[in-house]
């Protein structure tokens, strides 16, 4: 037994030592790759975007190369107008969450009514567009991914490359323009519906006169926290149909690539919004904005 | 390149790189011509190369060696596929069809805007001739009653019928198939084989056909390409391989012939299976 190498000892029979060292090993490589799987990912995105651009740039200016109405509009339904209901469910709460949640505190410096305030700028800046983009990747991203890795499976992208179709041109930039005008638009009801929400509970439950939290609000939110949330709103938008567009693209494996593209999408999508939010925060806070 | 090849393909290599780092050569120094208005068939056993030889052919693969030279009737002059900037290779694609296995249709629009789509995308031409030139093509492949059903309603057969529809829809030169009796009946088969040169007569199309149907590939084929381990085992006429596979493999003096003559008769025993034994053994003691 002794005269065997220890690299040919089945992996039980190898010094504790040695399994160990194997096991950091293995573990460091495979983060390794899996950064680099992700660093690839972020660049393959960057390609997508430029690449889309570049069409709906051409689209807009060159003749000849249509925007196709018909699959924006399309899109648009899809992405957008079916996904108002889950949007507006959602804001109310997050309303009335937030009222209560603030109640207590503010009741204790009596100024329960500045409950308005912290709904109003809680709501337009932060919460209105991050939770609407948030549903959005469920609803909408999962979706995309999920269509664009099916036809990818069928074969449908290869066909549309060879009816000298360009994928990017003919599915990414109506879904990429949809997910960026609708969730801008979605942001805007979710803001309103929002502050409705705590309107209502501080209204209804914690009795602060309407007109008062009606003034107060006024008073707290300025046009720039409105834009604030909509350019957000935007790029989040953006990061979305990127995400679920390149999942779709590099599906392969069948039916659980598809799986796999779907959840990916959605788990990809909800840390790059949250990651790019902070960022955004910190440097509207630097800049005062 | 003669005045009657369209598409001339010399010392073609394809390599991908496999997970592990090594170039896995796929394609090696394949050299052919495919002449104008003739059914060419590419054969060959699972994993010879065929499929990845026709991604190369339709620029779906960027090539890793060697040329694939196309000469069209917008484009006289002999150009090379590899050299070919995005919008040149879409120009050149303009003049291909391409039968995808599966069909590939559309899921989401209908048999007829299936076949209507790349008329409406690289044409101006109105609606309502649109319209006409799709009840042509339809009726030309027998699915006109079928133009409002969605690609989910049709079965195989039907899904390579509209795909063939699709794929004639710009009167393209060149026609691919991929496998296009692949996982039909015999009838169907037939009937598919029987459409293919009914319409390589009536539009005086080239047709390239990648297949491992010996029935089918016997119908329809002008001259026959055998492909083997990534290169051209043997490319000659129809009669050529007839005579090769009704020969007894016994009379066979050379071993290129005796492989040939087993996978045109689908013996199991052969140089063919022996050859792909050894290496499958071979495989296993590398492997340890």
């Amino acid at each position: 037994m002794s005269d065997v190498p220890a690299s040919e000892l089945p992996t039980a029979s190898r010094p504790l030592w040695r399994r160990s060292v194997q096991a950091v090993g293995e573990s460091v490589s495979g983060t390794v790759g899996r950064c680099g799987g992700q660093v690839r990912f972020v660049g393959d995105m960057v390609d997508l975007l430029f690449q889309t651009l570049r069409w709906l740039f051409r689209s807009l200016f060159v003749p000849g190369v249509r925007l196709r109405r018909p699959l924006l509009v399309q899109q648009m339904v899809r992405v957008g107008v079916r996904s108002i209901g889950i949007v507006v469910l959602v804001q109310i709460f997050i309303g009335v969450i937030l009222a209560l949640q603030m109640a207590p505190t503010l009741r204790d410096y009596g100024q329960l009514e500045r409950v308005a305030d912290v709904v109003g700028i809680a709501v337009v800046r932060e919460l209105g567009p991050l939770i609407t983009a948030i549903v959005l990747s469920g609803f909408a991203g999962a979706s995309i991914a999920a269509e664009i890795g099916a036809m990818k499976e069928a074969e449908e992208i290869k066909a549309l490359k060879a009816h000298a179709l360009n994928p990017c041109h003919y599915l990414v930039l109506p879904r990429f323009i949809a997910t960026v005008v609708m969730l801008t638009g979605l942001a805007v009801i979710a803001d309103i519906v929002g502050v409705f929400g705590g309107f209502l509970t501080s209204w209804l439950v914690l009795d602060v006169p309407p007109a008062i939290y009606i003034d107060l609000t006024r008073g707290a939110l300025d046009f720039k926290d409105f834009f604030t949330g909509l350019f957000k709103a935007a790029v989040f938008g953006m990061l979305i149909a990127l995400i679920a567009c390149c999942e779709g693209l590099q599906v392969s494996g069948g039916a659980e690539g598809v799986g796999r593209a779907t959840t990916m999408t959605v788990v990809k999508s909800i840390v790059a919004l949250v990651g790019v939010d902070a960022v955004f925060t910190a440097v509207f806070y630097v800049f005062g904005i | 390149m003669g005045s009657d090849v369209i598409i001339s393909i010399r010392d073609l290599v394809k390599s991908f790189r496999a997970p592990d780092g090594h170039e896995v050569r796929i394609l090696d120094g394949v050299t052919f011509d495919v002449f104008r208005s003739e059914t060419l068939v590419i054969m060959g056993g699972s994993g010879c190369g065929k499929s990845t030889l026709l991604n190369c052919l339709i620029g779906e693969y960027s090539i890793s060696g060697g040329h694939i030279l196309f000469r069209t009737e917008r484009m006289p002059e002999p150009r090379d596929l590899a050299a070919m900037n995005e919008s040149e290779t879409n120009e050149l694609r303009k003049r291909f069809g391409i039968l995808f296995q599966s069909g590939a249709l559309f899921n989401s629009i209908t048999v007829a805007q299936n076949v209507a789509l790349p008329i409406k995308e690289h044409s101006q031409v109105p609606d309502r001739l649109v319209d006409t030139m799709v009840t042509v093509k339809l009726n030309l492949v027998r699915m006109l009653e079928h133009r409002d059903k969605m690609p989910a309603q049709l079965s195989g057969g039907q899904k390579k019928r509209v795909g063939l529809a699709r794929a004639t829809a710009m009167d393209p030169e060149i026609l691919f198939y991929d496998e296009p009796s692949a996982g039909l009946d015999p009838v169907t088969s037939a009937a598919i084989d029987d459409l293919i040169m009914d319409l390589s007569g009536k539009l005086a199309v080239t047709s390239v056909v990648v297949t491992h149907e010996m029935d089918s590939a016997f119908r329809i084929a002008d001259r026959m390409v055998m492909l083997h381990q990534g290169r051209v085992l043997k490319i000659a006429t129809r009669a050529e391989f007839e005579t090769l596979r009704s020969a007894d493999p016994a009379s066979l003096s050379s071993r290129q012939d005796q492989l040939i003559n087993q996978f045109l008769n689908g013996y199991s025993a052969g140089p063919l299976t022996d050859e792909q034994g050894r290496s499958q053994y071979e495989q296993l003691l590398i492997s340890g």
